[in-house]
């Protein structure tokens, strides 16, 4: 701006720079409201899953809600049989699934020779991009009349089968995650621990997976968040009848999936419960976090 | 024997290793078993009765006409919608993250934060909100463009983030010679930037497209099931994904398995078909660095 008064020559040069000035600030401006478009999306979604289901709880009482064994809309709001459902599922896939997950990123990070980590690690990629709806489809045909025949029962849409669909659909998240973390691992501490006497095993036990914990709890909360809400596949495998389950060998219904089966049709209070029934749902999605934070926190200091 | 000797070892130290080792091995297997298999299951019952009539074909409950090509037609107006809405916000987002806001600032950590949030909300309670918000409180109905508002929203976090990624690696140098050539920012942005980016943010666009054809429960509950071909974007349409979660409700008919398992597989195609062009993609960012 000085120099504008100081060589009125160079005015003519001054005038475009200002368009081009008015050009930035309107990108600028831009840029800042596509990325208050985000802020807005959570704001406008959490305010309004709170606001449709608060009615609910208002209406049935929070303990009701929660803890109530029966599911009869427009009488009964009770959806323990359904957040036990969603628990005992999730939990069986992590027992079946992580296990396995974590060998396999350890196999991929450390035992495969390298041919072979190049044809399994995009084979489990492929995995994670098998949209849902097939893996319900496969434990469907596959998965269902194995639990029939092999247990006996008349129906196999039972926890069991949801449990292994949920088991396989959790595998390429948790496995991706841990093996990226234990690659990003400095290599003396492998090489202390082989220096140092142990065996490549018991480096990788002691000394490796330790090391990459956090990266490896974060795999596992992904895969618990992607267990517990899982919609289609658990529809079409677990049989969906919204009692409480005896065993794993009985069907149930997720939380996820009353929402699915009910809310085309749902009115009212009734639209209103399986709002109750997401913020349920996203409370297990923060205290999921929560706790993850919490773990990696408590593992810093 | 006394209550304190500590009950030796079953095994050896030698033998512990041999039993990792085979459970290692066996964990591998075990994946790349049910990989095969859902896979192989599929294609091996469905590919023969893919056929051009099944892609091209129209579709009727009851009787012969079983083809999906309105599925076909709805499953892309959903990407091609849900990109359009999604990918500029997203990219716009993650250029306001990178280029102009300070790094590390309040509103950049509330921005993550939300993001973050974003990403963690259940795919069903997306649907939820769509049918409330998009369907019934905007008016928009059962419809193309409700489903891909709603899907806009689920996949913006996958944009903004690995969008981010891509431009933060675009090297400092690039920007101190645009800026030191006379560039306004904008244009370096523009010209230097973006272009350099380019692989990753279409890496982004193309994980985004697999969520949308992925999706199933956040669709029904706001696109719905018609079974038309889309005629506009607020035309009802049925999405791949739920055209086979509606097909297995009703096998009966051998003709119905099949139409199961022929669109199943056109699925998994389509899988493969991104994979690939995400790997492609990917060699040749590697190549250019």
């Amino acid at each position: 701006m000085n120099t504008a008064t100081k060589a009125p020559t160079q005015g003519l040069q001054l005038a475009p720079k200002k368009a081009i000035d008015i050009t930035e600030k309107f990108f600028h401006i831009l840029f800042f409201c596509s990325a208050m478009v985000g802020v807005l999306s959570v704001s406008t979604i959490g305010w309004f899953v709170f606001n449709e289901g608060l009615p609910a709880f208002k209406e049935a009482g929070v303990t009701e809600f929660l803890f109530g064994k029966e599911w009869l809309p427009p009488a009964l709001y009770g959806i323990f049989p359904m957040i036990i459902a969603s628990l005992i599922s999730t939990a069986g896939a992590v027992i079946i699934g992580v296990p396995i997950a974590i060998f396999t990123a350890v196999f991929l990070a450390e035992l495969a020779p390298k041919w072979l980590a190049d044809i399994v690690r995009p084979a489990v990629e492929l995995l994670a991009g098998i949209p849902s709806v097939v893996y319900g489809f496969f434990g469907l045909v596959i998965i269902v009349p194995a639990i029939e025949s092999i247990f006996n029962i008349p129906a196999g849409n039972t926890i069991l089968a949801g449990i292994i669909v949920l088991a396989i659909m959790i595998l390429p998240t948790v496995i991706t995650i841990s093996e990226t973390s234990l690659r990003a691992l400095p290599s003396v501490y492998k090489e202390g621990a082989l220096a140092l006497g142990a065996s490549h095993i018991y480096s990788i036990f002691k000394v490796l997976i330790p090391a990459a914990k956090s990266g490896i709890f974060t795999g596992v909360a992904l895969g618990i968040a992607r267990a517990v809400g899982e919609t289609m596949a658990i529809i079409m495998v677990m049989g969906n009848a919204p009692a409480m389950p005896g065993s794993i060998l009985e069907p149930a219904r997720t939380l996820t999936a009353n929402i699915a089966m009910e809310m085309s049709y749902a009115t009212g209070i009734h639209s209103s419960a399986l709002y109750a029934t997401g913020i349920v749902l996203l409370g297990f999605i923060v205290l999921l976090n929560g706790s993850l934070l919490y773990l990696n926190r408590k593992r810093a200091y | 024997m006394s209550k304190f000797t500590p009950t030796p070892s079953l095994l050896s130290r030698e033998n512990q290793d041999k039993l990792l080792h085979a459970c290692i091995w066996g964990a591998a297997a075990i994946t790349i078993f049910f990989l095969l298999w859902v896979v192989w299951h599929i294609l091996s019952n469905g590919l023969s009765y893919v056929s051009w009539e099944f892609i091209t074909g129209s579709y009727t409950r009851i009787g012969e006409a079983s083809g999906i090509w309105a599925m076909i037609v709805s499953t892309v107006y959903m990407v091609l919608l849900s990109l359009a809405i999604a990918a500029p916000i997203g990219i716009m987002t993650a250029i306001y993250l990178t280029e102009y806001a300070a790094p590390g600032s309040k509103f950049v950590q509330v921005i993550r934060f939300c993001t973050e949030s974003l990403a963690g909300i259940p795919s069903i309670v997306y649907g939820l909100f769509g049918m409330t918000f998009f369907v019934t409180t905007l008016g928009l109905g059962f419809s193309i463009l409700s489903g891909s508002l709603t899907l806009a929203m689920l996949i913006l976090p996958v944009i903004i983030r690995t969008t981010e990624e891509a431009l933060m690696s675009v090297p400092m140098s690039y920007r101190e010679g645009g800026y030191a050539l006379g560039s306004s920012k904008i244009y370096t942005i523009w010209r230097l930037i973006l272009p350099s980016a380019l692989p990753g943010i279409v890496t982004s666009v193309i994980l985004s497209t697999g969520r949308v054809i992925g999706e199933s429960a956040p669709v029904f509950l706001t696109a719905g099931m018609v079974t038309q071909i889309p005629e506009s974007v607020l035309d009802s349409g049925r999405t791949l994904t739920v055209h086979l979660y509606k097909l297995t409700q009703e096998l009966f008919t051998q003709h119905e398995w099949d139409q199961a398992y022929a669109t199943a597989t056109v699925l998994i195609v389509l899988v493969l078909v991104l994979n690939l062009a995400t790997k492609i993609i990917a060699n040749k960012l590697n190549k250019a660095l």
